[in-house]
């Protein structure tokens, strides 16, 4: 095995296991939160092994650098006790996510060894160079809807959020 | 080239976070006692000698490992413990993609005085930088206390706020430089600029020698005089320090989030921000300040001069001397240029905090942005 295949199993395994703990401790919401912060980082640490340097770096600015830290900023604001989860209702949840889990598990290993493998990458692929020309150029509208939906999004924020005030 | 990484970060971990960090502390003693008229901290002695109170550090420590370290009654113990390291560790990764040194060729080798040196690596210290609020919220949190959390609360949120207008406002720096690289955008500052160079560029007049005379360092801080201002200021805001102390505020908080510490864990907190003191320094001195690049002598100017006299080896050996010299002489004046805010700046109150952020320096760093698209425009559609 060579050093990045190492790294691939060290680092998917650390998002399975931490996902894993972010399910089992649903009720201690804190804990669950900086449980989700090592998967995001852990799959921050695949993309740098696929060499998608820019999506890697975004992975933790954005997911876990700002969204979890807001998760964590609403959980303590909300001083949640473990009491406010009852254990009774989360059953038929648990039982739903295992089929869809064994399901994707199954789904996996029948896919395993068909898939062909990858062409050999262009050169500075993954960089923010060759990113940034594909988005500005021919994903432009794309871009542009986007930046509007998040526009849009916003100002409904704020109407909603100035509404409360007065 | 394992060997080079390897002996590139002990370096680094030994000069920066080993010696500069408690000397820091000394600094801050000392400098704040000039700027109040005291005499500071001169009592530390071994036999009687006291070193200017530079045994002061040393004296921390002692009684930092030696205090009983105490998880208070009804905490989260796990994270209690782990919270100090969590935040201490992004400061001294952070250190590794900043460069100390240029690049240098001795025959067919080729050394790049910097311990990682990846395609994108401002937004590497970005990256890292947004994974330090974990420390202080996981603190705040898991110690079972109300100042705690509040101190928590509010490192969450000035520090979320405050990571936009980080990126935002070196946005103008990379895009004169056309690099993320931090060495690659060391390396560009190392040359001159003419002052009246636009007049040619963009107004395509020719210019008379006693214009033409006229140069300065090719820094950052000359294209984005902009950008140095509101970069310090978010950088600051950052770590913490006064003025913006609010997650700690002493007078409100007693501490803010590491309240309930005790001992080294206490310790590494406080080390943690003056470890970040050292990369907001490098950081600076990289993106705005040239680097480690002599103003006025670029690195074939030195090489050459030097060279034909004593050869092309012993060049290349007091050129790396000489740039990791001026490197740490713009490190320590950026050192001092924090503390001399630090102590001289009153505290903001929560809201103007930000206020600051997102009615002040958000506008200004996109405008920033606008303004420097612009001039990049007018200067490349000229040539």
């Amino acid at each position: 095995m060579t050093v990045p295949v190492i790294l691939f199993y060290l680092f998917a395994g650390l998002a399975v296991l931490s996902a894993l703990a972010m399910v089992a401790n649903v009720r201690n919401t804190v804990a669950a939160a900086m449980s989700l912060v090592i998967t995001m980082v852990s799959l921050a640490a695949i993309y740098v092994l696929l060499e998608a340097y820019l999506v890697a770096a975004i992975q933790i600015i954005v997911y876990a650098g700002a969204i979890v830290v807001l998760f964590l900023f609403v959980v303590m604001l909300l001083n949640l006790r473990s009491d406010d989860f009852p254990p009774g209702r989360q059953r038929l949840l648990k039982v739903a996510g295992a089929a869809l889990g064994a399901f994707a598990v199954a789904e996996l290993m029948r896919g395993a060894g068909v898939f062909p493998a990858p062409p050999p990458l262009p050169e500075g692929f993954g960089g923010y160079r060759a990113l940034g020309i594909a988005l500005y150029t021919d994903y432009i509208l794309l871009v542009e809807m986007a930046s509007l939906l998040l526009t849009a999004a916003i100002v409904g924020a704020l109407i909603l959020a100035k509404r409360k005030i007065d | 080239m394992i060997v080079e990484v390897v002996v590139k970060s002990l370096f680094i971990l030994l000069v920066v976070v080993a010696a500069i960090a408690p000397v820091i502390t000394w600094i801050e003693r000392k400098q704040s006692a000039v700027m109040q008229d005291r005499i500071g901290a001169n009592r530390a002695d071994i036999a009687g000698i006291t070193v200017l109170g530079l045994l002061h550090p040393l004296a921390d420590v002692i009684k930092l490992l030696s205090k009983e370290d105490v998880v208070p009654q009804g905490a989260n113990r796990v994270m209690h413990l782990v919270a100090p390291l969590i935040a201490a560790a992004p400061a001294i990764i952070a250190y590794a993609v900043i460069p100390f040194g240029g690049v240098y060729t001795f025959g067919d080798h080729t050394l790049s005085l910097v311990a990682a040196n990846p395609d994108w690596g401002l937004l590497y210290i970005f990256a890292i930088g947004s994974l330090a609020t974990y420390g202080t919220v996981m603190a705040g949190w898991a110690s079972n206390n109300n100042w705690s959390l509040l101190g928590g609360l509010r490192a969450s949120a000035q520090m979320i706020s405050y990571e936009v207008t980080m990126g935002l406002s070196v946005v103008g720096v990379f895009m004169v430089f056309g690099t993320l690289q931090l060495q690659d955008m060391a390396v560009a500052q190392d040359g001159t600029l003419r002052v009246f160079g636009f007049l040619d560029v963009i107004f395509g007049l020719a210019l008379p020698w006693w214009l033409e005379i006229w140069k300065i360092p090719a820094w950052g801080i000359f294209y984005q005089p902009l950008g140095f201002l509101m970069f310090l200021t978010t950088m600051m805001a950052e770590n913490k320090r006064p003025p913006f102390d609010l997650p700690e505020a002493e007078s409100e908080l007693i501490a803010g989030y590491f309240l309930e510490y005790s001992g080294m864990r206490f310790g590494l907190f406080f080390m943690s921000e003056f470890i970040e003191v050292v990369v907001i320094a490098g950081l600076i001195t990289t993106l705005f300040l040239g680097g480690w690049s002599v103003p006025w002598l670029s690195t074939e100017t030195i090489i050459g001069g030097v060279g034909s006299v004593f050869g092309q080896g012993f060049a290349t050996g007091l050129c790396i001397l000489v740039h990791f010299a001026t490197f740490m002489i713009k490190v320590v004046a950026m050192i001092w240029l924090q503390m001399a805010l630090r102590w001289t700046l009153p505290r903001f109150r929560y809201d103007q905090v930000m206020d600051l952020c997102w009615k002040i320096i958000l506008p200004l760093s996109i405008a920033n942005i606008f303004v420097t698209g612009l001039v990049i425009l007018l200067v490349q559609g000229g040539s």
